[in-house]
């Protein structure tokens, strides 16, 4: 288990459903956090990763622009997009870099201000971030895609309604604790229930997926500032050490997806690569974020993790195994459903909330007994691409 | 060009394999085949990524097999709103697969994983081709 890049500063910015601000002032919030958390300067920091999904602002090549507001100019900056795991791919470049000796501290910021288009609209990009050849002619968006999972999933595996319910119920429970939650309410059953017509969550959007089971758009910016070994124990009492990466990509068109009952193959592979890097095993993460952009994504990641076996990660939602004090806590910060899903800024935030477990630091999000390791798991696309890290003290 | 003409609304004009579009016409559902490896593909391709051949044939789908998942969409992304309420989903051909919408008449409590299917090809009004999956 190699101690020799660290995160040393954590920023997030609320996520919100309309930011008042352009997107340069958007990640200037995150990361002036994130250099005080980190106690650094700009002339700390030899290179930038900037990383977000294209088409929801009108900035071309946002790198050079939010280097220059930020600061961060002339360091080298750069520009990396996997859609919704963005920022998780920009720590991988980031850590590339300073473990080749390239760059000795380095900021990764995530954003997305998705509130510049329609909710309409935004559909039609995010499903244009599939196949958009042979696929987006038939008129596909997210939810549909995560559906044709669902429908396979549960017909195979017994999973039903309820228990995804019960998914969302937890990411309600942890969200109202989260200061930076874009959806501060509680979920309770009777807001899946059709027969109540103030149900706010049964309502189908892409069947068997309901409102409920998606995850909010929000506006949102994240920054973590990486170092190596030397940099970090001189500028950091509290250290969060990159124990493993990994990263996995798979046929973008569902006619070449091997069998939609076992979930997204990108997250068995991303995992097995970060564990076999790390040299631990499910069992040793004690907390952990995971990619739930619909109730059913988490289910799925269980498995992939895992933390369940195939087809069974519905026993942890219904013995709550996933809550705070239980065997594996998932998402206590409210998770995608319900801190929201700013798309490029999302793996950063996952990876925020993870480095504060580590530091016992998350405030009332936080998992009891000083959890030694934790993993950040962050999907892009319908499991186009698959990233999970692996974080220790 | 020619692939304007492909499907419900097309976001590529141009690709090598806009022939597709035409055997659409003729009623046809055709994927490649690389002529010097073998390896099949849907949808099809002007490359072979097996053994990087560009010599690629036509060959036809199956007619028929098994509907593998599928999902109703209540809400449609920019440009298909009018189409609402529309099932997509993925038929399994016998080891070779496609995504399509499923035919107009099938309602969607009738879908049901696992069903036999066949695919045909689809005009709509506006002279957009396209294919479905259709009740066996």
């Amino acid at each position: 288990m190699a101690k020799d890049v660290a995160v040393i500063g954590v920023g997030q910015t609320s996520f919100v459903r309309g930011y008042e601000g352009s997107i340069r002032e958007l990640a200037f919030e995150a990361f002036r956090e994130a250099t005080q958390d980190a106690g650094v300067t700009q002339k700390d920091i030899a290179a930038s990763v900037f990383c977000s999904a294209p088409e929801y602002d009108k900035q071309r090549s946002p790198a050079g622009v939010l280097a220059e507001y930020l600061g961060l100019i002339p360091q080298p900056t750069f520009y990396i997009e996997t859609v919704c795991s963005s920022s998780s791919s920009g720590l991988k470049v980031a850590y590339s870099m300073i473990k080749a000796g390239l760059h000795d501290v380095v900021a990764v910021v995530g954003f997305q201000k998705m509130s510049e288009i329609t909710s309409a609209e935004s559909q039609e990009r995010m499903g244009r971030g599939a196949d958009i050849q042979w696929e987006a002619p038939f008129g596909t968006m997210m939810p549909a895609y995560y559906a044709l999972y669902a429908q396979a999933y549960m017909a195979k595996n017994g999973l039903t309604h309820d228990d995804l319910r019960d998914v969302r119920i937890k990411s309600g429970t942890y969200g109202q604790t989260n200061e930076r939650a874009v959806y501060r309410k509680g979920v309770k059953e009777a807001d899946f229930d059709p027969k109540n017509p103030d149900a706010r969550m049964a309502g189908a959007v892409a069947w068997p997926l309901r409102v409920g089971d998606a995850c909010a758009n929000a506006d949102g910016a994240s920054c973590v500032i990486l170092a190596n070994a030397e940099k970090a124990k001189a500028f950091s009492k509290k250290p969060v050490w990159i124990l493993g990466i990994g990263a996995a990509s798979e046929a973008v068109n569902m006619a070449a997806r091997p069998d939609f009952a076992k979930g997204l193959s990108v997250g068995y592979g991303a995992a097995a690569e970060a564990y076999k890097m790390a040299g631990i095993t499910a069992k040793d993460v004690k907390v952990a974020e995971v990619h739930d952009c619909f109730t059913i994504a988490e289910i799925m990641a269980y498995e992939g993790l895992g933390f369940a076996p195939m087809g069974d990660g519905k026993q942890l939602i219904r013995e709550k195994a996933t809550y705070k004090e239980g065997r594996i806590p998932v998402n206590v910060d409210g998770g995608l459903l319900s801190k929201g899903h700013p798309i490029g800024a999302t793996g950063g935030s996952q990876i925020r909330t993870i480095v504060l477990q580590l530091r016992d630091e998350a405030g009332p999000m936080q998992v009891p007994g000083s959890p030694e390791i934790g993993l950040v798991h962050n999907v892009g696309g319908v499991g186009l691409y698959g990233n999970v890290t692996i974080f220790g003290r | 060009m020619g692939f304007e003409k492909f499907g419900r609304k097309s976001f590529t004009a141009m690709t090598k394999v806009a022939k597709f579009v035409d055997l659409l016409e003729e009623g046809k559902v055709e994927g490649s085949v690389c002529k010097q490896c073998g390896a099949k593909y849907f949808p099809p391709r002007a490359d072979c990524a097996a053994c990087m051949s560009k010599e690629m044939d036509w060959f036809d789908m199956p007619k028929s097999g098994k509907l593998e998942t599928f999902t109703t969409a209540y809400y449609a992304p920019f440009g298909f709103e009018k189409d609402c309420p529309y099932i997509m989903g993925v038929a399994d051909l016998g080891g070779i697969k496609l995504f399509a919408r499923l035919a107009g008449d099938i309602k969607p409590e009738d879908a049901k994983v696992g069903m036999d299917i066949i695919i045909r090809s689809l005009k709509y009004d506006d002279g957009q081709m396209s294919f479905e999956i259709a009740k066996a």
